[in-house]
């Protein structure tokens, strides 16, 4: 038996060597995850009938230039050799006959613009962060909240109500949405600032009011979700036999409600909650192109329209990481909140 | 004659419900005296439960209506506001449920749930609640109490996980104790042991059990009173022996012909109830359980069909069923002798 941990009253500790060897495990299956997407990425982007270097050679295009801008790319080689060029890169850097020495960790040149892809996805990321992360706080704030009160006046009007809406807010499009409240609320009515983005280590407050916007329109649809999502598992939880022996041991219907009932259903909104994070963190792409929002979704768009690979194997591969790291993060958290998981 | 502990009196429990009105209980009347026990038993459906949760008042209150009196210690609790019902349940009364996997939270330990009780009706501290947790676990036979005290229920075996259940509910020694079917989800071994904790609990502590079940041997061993019901209503009302040895009414002896006897002869063999328990929405005419009587046509008149017979209880004893006295003789002494060699 191992030695038992000493717990504070009522909290498990998780032990420690578990959830190390929880972390280790899985952060290497996310190494295999992608690994495997940037070659499928790679495979996909050659399968596609467009040649790159066709493009960048121009209108005039002999053999021998399209020869040497293949060369210049990086694309003239088989396939396996050009992603285990790329695969190094990441790790020892990479050198290029026309740029210089590309430090590790080297996701290479864009075809486009010919600048560092790392350093224009460093450029992008913060604006879909903070797009990522204050829609979260929106929709977690009204979708838990409006569906705990549906869940607490279960059947009454109010319930109605907000079920409907969130039926109805559900079905909307952000690009219709988006472009209706800017007319209304900055066009017509002057209550908030057209979307633009402010980094927050500028001015934290024209930051915020520069992307109120694009936050409300952005959780409008995943508040939806997270009301509809919150009043069925609460109701469910609600009905177990665990909140009736709450009640039956004289524990008020307030007490149960938010200590036992909350509790049970917090489970499937975290998975839920960390998956869709993941996704947001990958570029909102909708939402950014409706807002003119320059973050890593319409960095994404451009890329596959500009026959980019560089560029979307970067994109590509910083939003499968923020997924797959929101995966374990969830995962983690799950263990936290239900004893029952073990991170074996 | 001093007022019982609890008294029950014409308890109707209706539900309404999309299809019409579920008469789950239909003037259920009885009453239990301190550190007795009454045992209740009933098909699946029968209202045992039903009225267990209307006692405690956990009921849906959105459809379901209550009716009768139900006295405890002379006070009213079908009229009793949310509030002081909050403080008699786990208090004064409480209740082991069935499965205590399900019955108990999973989020919490067993330290927490327990403690949890004690601090809501008696405003101790974490540290205190805590100590009374480990005290009540040594007392219902869990071993090292104070290294299990902060198990989550999953790492409890089922006999301890309700040993748990029982000390949850007797962490602040209540009066009334409901145990609806406490044993049923256990093996034999275990079912044993958490009768006989019940009963030296109930020595020491002067509580009043209702045990429902539909387990006789069970009723055989804890109850001192037993009432039996069927679709709603009390059909045979006694004591332990009387019920189990010399039945008054032919559900009961249907019971009773289903289950082996030990100390009877092997050969009579089990004949179990013809049919299926009666729909509670419309239940049958007259004594609900006529449909599946074995002496319905004996009666004169077809009157099992249109008349509800009468309970009529003389010392705690009787029965609700048209059979004259003479044709009860006939039937139930023939039973009692096939039983009892």
């Amino acid at each position: 038996m191992p030695p038992r941990l000493l717990t504070p009253y009522g909290i498990r500790q998780e032990n420690p060597t578990a959830m190390f060897r929880f972390l280790v495990r899985r952060t290497l299956g996310a190494a295999v995850i992608m690994l495997i997407i940037s070659a499928l990425v790679f495979v996909l982007f050659y399968a596609a009938p467009r040649d790159p270097a066709r493009i960048a050679c121009g209108k005039v295009c002999t053999p021998e230039t399209l020869a040497l801008v293949r060369k210049n790319l990086g694309i003239a080689d088989p396939l396996p050799v050009q992603y285990w060029e790329w695969l190094k890169g990441l790790f020892v850097g990479r050198e290029y006959t026309s740029f210089g020495h590309c430090p590790a960790p080297c996701l290479g040149y864009s075809f486009q613009n010919r600048e560092p892809v790392l350093s224009t996805i460093l450029d992008r990321f913060p604006t879909t962060i903070s797009l990522a992360i204050g829609s979260s706080v929106v929709f977690l704030i009204f979708g838990i909240g409006t569906g705990m009160l549906a869940a607490v006046k279960q059947g009454k009007t109010l319930d109605k109500v907000a079920s409907s809406a969130s039926l109805i807010a559900s079905s909307m499009q952000i690009y219709v949405v988006g472009i209706f409240a800017t007319y209304l609320l900055v066009d017509q009515l002057h209550l908030l600032d057209r979307a633009n983005y402010t980094p927050f280590t500028e001015d934290p407050a024209k930051w915020a009011a520069g992307l109120l916007v694009p936050w409300l329109v952005l959780s409008l649809i995943f508040t939806a979700n997270y009301t509809r999502m919150t009043r069925s598992q609460m109701v469910e939880t609600l009905s177990e036999d665990y909140v009736r022996t709450a009640r039956a041991k004289g524990l008020s219907r307030r007490t149960v409600f938010f200590r036992f009932a909350w509790r049970g259903a917090m489970g499937p909104i975290v998975t839920i909650f960390g998956l869709d994070l993941g996704t947001l963190l990958g570029g909102a792409i909708i939402t950014e192109s409706t807002f003119s929002l320059q973050g890593l979704g319409l960095l994404s768009v451009k890329a596959v329209s500009t026959n980019d690979l560089p560029m979307l194997l970067g994109v590509v591969l910083v939003a499968a990481a923020a997924i797959v790291v929101f995966n374990i993060i969830v995962d983690s958290v799950y263990a936290l909140i239900d004893p029952r998981v073990r991170l074996a | 004659m001093s007022t019982p502990f609890l008294s029950v009196r014409d308890l109707r429990v209706h539900f309404s419900t999309e299809d019409g009105v579920v008469k789950a209980v239909d003037g259920l009347s009885f009453d239990l005296e301190k550190g007795k026990t009454l045992g209740i038993v009933g098909e699946s459906g029968s209202g045992k439960s039903v009225t267990n949760m209307a006692i405690l008042g956990l009921h849906d209150r959105r459809n379901t209506a209550l009716d009768g009196e139900i006295l405890l210690d002379g006070k009213e609790l079908i009229t009793a506001t949310e509030r002081e019902l909050e403080e008699l349940r786990g208090n004064t009364m409480s209740m082991i449920f069935q499965d205590a996997l399900a019955s108990l939270s999973p989020y919490h330990t067993i330290g927490a749930q327990i403690g949890e009780t004690y601090r809501k009706h008696t405003g101790a501290s974490k540290k205190e609640a805590r100590e009374r947790a480990v005290e009540m676990l040594r007392r219902v036979g869990i071993p090292q109490p104070d290294i299990r005290v902060d198990d989550y229920p999953h790492q409890f075996s089922g006999g301890m996980r309700q040993r748990a259940m029982i000390a949850m509910a007797l962490v602040c020694d209540p009066e009334l104790l409901i145990a609806d079917e406490p044993t049923t989800a256990l093996d034999v071994t275990v079912q044993a042991q958490i009768m006989d904790l019940l009963k030296d609990l109930q020595q020491e502590f002067g509580t009043a059990i209702i045990f429902i079940t539909h387990d006789l041997g069970v009723i055989a061993d804890i109850a001192d009173d037993v009432l039996v019901m069927y679709g709603g209503r009390c059909v045979e009302r006694g004591t332990k022996k009387e019920v189990l040895r010399t039945p008054q009414h032919p559900y009961t002896l249907g019971l009773l012909s289903s289950m082996p006897s030990l100390d009877g002869p092997v050969d009579v063999p089990l004949s179990p109830i013809p049919g299926s328990p009666p729909s509670l929405l419309n239940p049958p005419s007259g004594c609900r359980f006529h449909p599946r009587c074995a002496f319905a046509e004996k009666v004169a008149g077809g009157l099992c069909s249109t008349e509800r017979p009468t309970l009529e209880i003389v010392d705690g004893r009787g029965s609700a069923c048209h059979l004259t006295p003479e044709q009860k003789r006939e039937i139930f002494d023939g039973f009692t002798a096939a039983r009892t060699h």
